[in-house]
């Protein structure tokens, strides 16, 4: 029983930790086409950037930690949205080329971060309560489990109250459906591009943060080893669906756990089956509708 | 007459590398209903997209005095141009209220004549566009662009596919918009076409094929006949099957 629990609460965890990344994903694809293979790069360089700050800042407090999930949010939002305008933008409807571009920067941002912070990982520290356990019903849960849902909850929250009550949701909720009615409505559809990348740069860039203390370490192939777990949400929750990308997110990260416990470590493995079933009996995913 | 309100000339569009407009030159009065009218596929709406910059084009267009065909279609709409496409477009998953607040540029100056309109979309405000039947999803298409103070509309067949009794009030809530706004019209049904155009375009194949009076146009059943292959004397009451 304990062990369940531990496995249903680090899935969880996990889960979160897919969201994260996968909410993006699904946004920016819902509104431009655009598979982002780069987002994986604003969440490395958000972790790095909690990393560095948290150091300056000297490690253990709560207030620093609260504050470097805040820096890793804003780098991400900040390097994501200038992405967007002077890289993407540029290529227009041009699908194969953004596609191009993203794959492009997210080898060479790797090979950058390898660079600047070596190929080692780093080790971070953060509030001692942290890598501290809870009982919860028997199981020893590790606490950064529970932040991590709940930042990944926050997120979720966030980003539909942004779309429902703002001028810029609407008018990204419009053009996940029709964009070019939306611009025949008078309106600069890529302006919500560049906020949309912006969403999931944050996004991403507090799950880097987050990420370094589930895992412990950052290091410059953080994000690309999220990011194909990522893609694969993404897909199974219906490209373009938040809420997809939130059912998604926990089955996999979920199974995933499970099928390493008991099946011998295949979770990886289930978890390609499940994307292979999925695209094979629902191609447009769990929630989606166009594929 | 005054200065047209609308003045296309040499106006060519690809959609797929296929020319599907081939050097259309018309003009729009200031005021009053123009008719843009043909036969299926002959390029009635990739002339309305081309003008506002939907597709692809080459050309000159001229809005109010103002060269418009290099601008993002964005700009020319903000310049004062409702579009209500054929087949409506609504955002399905918006409600009606969220439709028109999209659309409302200026803070949606009409918005009490939209009201008056369209009483039904008042009552049906919080309700999920894709849910409303083609009448109502036709009052929303239509709503979004009288809600702003524009200088001219675009209007693909609104009478396409209604029951007769709608295409009445459509036709009703054109009339009345045009004792404003200057509209160019694409529409089947004869009937509407008589009761609102003043002037007549008929394209033929990507090109204008005739250009005139719209009573004119209709009085003569056989042009009628040859250029819409319809009879004008037995416009169906119906609407035509698209
Ligand atoms: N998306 C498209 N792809 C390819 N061809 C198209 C497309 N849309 C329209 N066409 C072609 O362009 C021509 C003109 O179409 P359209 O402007 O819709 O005509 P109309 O509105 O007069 O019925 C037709 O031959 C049609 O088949
Ligand atoms: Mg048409």
């Amino acid at each position: 029983m304990s062990t369940v629990i531990l496995l249903i609460i680090t899935g969880l965890g996990l889960g979160a930790l897919y969201f994260l990344v996968a909410s993006g994903l699904s946004l920016i694809y819902g509104l431009m086409g655009v598979l982002n293979f780069a987002h994986g790069s604003f969440l490395t360089l958000g972790a790095f950037a909690g990393w560095e700050f948290a150091r300056r800042m000297g490690g253990g407090s709560w207030l620093t930690f609260f504050a470097s999930l805040v820096v890793g949010a804003v780098v991400g939002a900040v390097v994501a949205a200038a992405t967007e305008f002077l890289l993407i933008r540029r290529l227009y409807e041009r699908h194969i080329e953004q596609v191009l571009v993203t794959v492009g920067l997210a080898l060479a941002s790797v090979a950058l971060f390898d660079g600047i912070w070596g190929t080692d990982p780093i080790y971070v520290t953060g509030p001692a309560w942290l890598t501290q356990t809870s009982d919860i019903l028997g199981a020893r849960v590790p606490n950064d489990r529970f932040v991590l849902i709940i930042a990944a909850v926050f997120v979720l929250l966030a980003i539909v109250a942004f779309l429902k009550f703002t001028r810029y949701g609407l008018i990204i909720r419009a053009g996940v459906e029709n964009r070019s009615m939306v611009t025949a409505l008078g309106i600069d559809v890529r302006r919500a591009f560049t906020v949309v990348f912006a969403i999931g740069g944050a996004a991403a860039g507090l799950g880097g943060v987050l990420a370094s203390h589930y895992f412990g370490y950052v290091s410059p192939q953080l994000g690309g080893s999220l990011l194909i777990f990522a893609f694969i949400v993404t897909v199974i929750g219906g490209l373009g669906s938040l809420a997809g990308a939130a059912m998604a997110s926990v089955i996999v990260a979920i199974l995933q756990q499970f099928a390493n416990f008991f099946l011998g470590g295949t979770g990886d493995l289930v978890v390609v089956l499940l994307l292979a079933a999925v695209l094979l009996i629902r191609p447009t995913g769990l929630r989606g509708s166009k594929a | 007459m005054s200065a047209p309100i609308l003045r296309v000339a040499g106006l060519s569009a690809h959609i797929a590398g296929q020319q599907v407009v081939e050097d259309v030159s018309f003009e729009v009065p200031a005021t009053g209903v123009t008719a843009l009218l043909g036969r299926n596929g002959v390029g009635k709406t990739s002339t309305l997209k081309a003008i506002i910059g939907l597709i692809g084009r080459r050309g000159t267009v001229e809005f109010d005095g103002e060269r418009i065909d290099g601008q993002p279609t964005h700009r020319i709409v903000q310049r004062g141009i409702g579009y209500v496409p054929e087949d409506r477009e609504v955002f399905a998953s918006l409600s009606v209220e969220e439709n028109l607040r999209l659309a409302e540029r200026h803070g949606g100056p009409n918005r009490t004549l939209v009201d008056e309109l369209f009483p039904d979309l008042v009552a049906r405000a919080s309700q999920p566009a894709g849910t409303l039947s083609g009448g109502q999803q036709q009052m929303v298409s239509l709503a979004r662009a009288l809600i702003n103070d524009n200088r001219l509309l675009l209007v693909d067949e609104p009478t396409k596919g209604l029951a007769p009794l709608i295409v009445v009030d459509v036709a009703e809530a054109l009339a009345r918009a045009a004792r404003a706004v200057p509209i160019l019209l694409v529409e089947q049904n004869l009937e509407v076409v008589r009761k609102l155009a003043h002037t007549v375009v008929v394209l033929e194949g990507g090109r204008v094929a005739h250009v005139g009076l719209a009573q004119e146009l209709l009085d003569d059943d056989e042009l009628t006949k040859r250029l819409l292959g319809v009879h004008s004397a037995h416009a169906q009451a119906n609407g035509e099957a698209s």
